[in-house]
């Protein structure tokens, strides 16, 4: 699958959301920890090896679950391949914790899913759809009921 | 540099619904090797997928697999001086960066792929959020003066649930959880308002509602409160980025005027 790898470069360089160095475990049969630059841009998760401008990886964070495994580790795997887990060794619990729902929020499904929900309750209480004024309201990615997950 | 590209064509694939879907011709961009100066421009026909902030295409629409992605962060969409009709071009922010041509099959796809496509960067998506997020809270806290002193319901004023000083700034922010649904921290059914009320404690009579005349008070404040009326840097309407985040600090700029109004008023009349 072909893909705008320069932008994905340029998107990395963005300033990150959440940013760490963290002990970093491929999902690859035989791999170890490493300690990687962990980058949070948007629904993108970029490693760096520590001293390198340029990351050796991404995952895009769309459908995946974030699960917290044994002490100050968390993994990071895919709806369709829920074995195949990208592990995380953090320095401590809080660190840990504070990915973990960093990482749930980064989804552009999550947020679609607040909106819908913020949207409904907004009209609830003030009989009004806040979209209106802004013209956005039959935008596809507003309604409600078309996104279940 | 690797990508999971296994799960983001799953992603491209599976039943969740698009943002737009269409079929769009795709201009090819060729090198120019040595001298050849042909400048013949092809364009294929591809079926392409919006979802999110990503834009993916497929040779046939019954395709399993994508072709191709495009990661719509940091461009802009616009309409294209093509030999074309109907065509628009996606550009990014990064300098060189080689734009992407698409063609239409008329003008109302055209706009429609166009509008769909400038709205779809995650950023933006953020900003609605989060100007939603700030309505849910007002609208909770103008419900919850509401039920808390029904004798003022008849003081009218359309400003009236931002100049009212019993209303405090919700203390925390609500939980959202992971499946979007937000829990409102330690204030059961009423947020905020009634919490602040209480925890003055009972014997603080709630003060007296700032006099309407606005003007003067901001004047007398001295700070620099933007007008709400006239001289509106932008119309909220545009999806501008700048806009929501305007409208956010000019409301909360007035929230802290008068609050602090009151606060100083509050000061002189205790015994």
């Amino acid at each position: 699958m072909r893909y705008n790898e320069r932008e994905l470069l340029f998107l990395a360089r963005q300033p990150a959301e959440k940013a760490a160095e963290i002990l970093m475990r491929l999902p690859k049969k035989g791999s170890v920890l490493k300690k990687r630059l962990v980058k949070l841009v948007v629904n993108f998760l970029f490693y760096f090896r520590t001293d390198e401008a340029e990351p050796i990886g991404a995952l895009l964070l769309e459908h995946c679950r974030i699960i917290k495994e044994e002490e100050n580790v968390f993994s990071i795997s895919f709806v369709e391949e829920p074995e195949r887990k990208y592990c995380f060794e953090c320095d401590s619990e809080e660190q840990c914790q504070e990915w973990i729902e960093a990482l749930k929020r980064a989804s552009y499904e999550f947020m679609r899913r607040c909106l819908i929900f913020y949207r409904n309750e907004i009209q609830k209480m003030t009989g009004k759809d806040p979209l209106e004024q802004y013209g956005i309201s039959e935008e596809a990615r507003f309604q409600l009921g078309t996104h279940k997950q | 540099m690797k990508l999971n590209e296994r799960s983001v064509a799953h992603y491209a694939t599976c039943d969740s619904p698009a943002d737009h879907a269409g079929f769009l011709r795709k201009r090819v961009e060729r090198h120019h090797h040595h001298a050849h100066h042909h400048h013949a421009t092809s364009y294929q026909r591809h079926w392409f997928v919006l979802k999110g902030n990503l834009l993916f295409y497929f040779e046939e629409r019954e395709s399993r697999e994508p072709v191709g992605l495009v990661v719509l962060e940091g461009c802009t969409v616009e309409l294209c001086e093509a030999a074309e009709e109907f065509a628009f071009a996606i550009r990014f922010d990064d300098a060189g960066a080689r734009a992407y041509v698409l063609v239409a099959d008329g003008q109302a796809a055209m706009e429609a792929w166009v509008k769909a496509l400038s709205r779809a960067s995650f950023d933006y998506m953020r900003l609605v959020v989060r100007e939603l997020e700030k309505q849910l809270e007002e609208a909770s806290k103008t419900l919850a003066a509401c039920h808390k002193s029904p004798r003022r319901s008849s003081s009218s004023g359309r400003k009236r649930h931002l100049s009212n000083p019993a209303l405090l700034p919700l203390q925390e922010k609500p939980t959202v959880l992971e499946n979007g649904y937000s829990t409102w921290g330690s204030g059961g059914g009423v947020p905020g308002g009634a919490a602040g009320l209480d925890r003055d404690g009972g014997h603080t009579k709630p003060p007296p509602l700032p006099p309407r005349r606005r003007s003067a008070a901001s004047s007398a404040v001295g700070s620099p409160v933007p007008s709400l009326s006239p001289a509106m840097p932008e119309s909220p309407v545009s999806p501008e980025t700048a806009c929501f985040s305007k409208l956010h600090s000019w409301y909360g700029q007035e929230i802290a005027v008068l609050r602090r109004e009151w606060q100083e008023r509050q000061k002189r009349g205790h015994p």
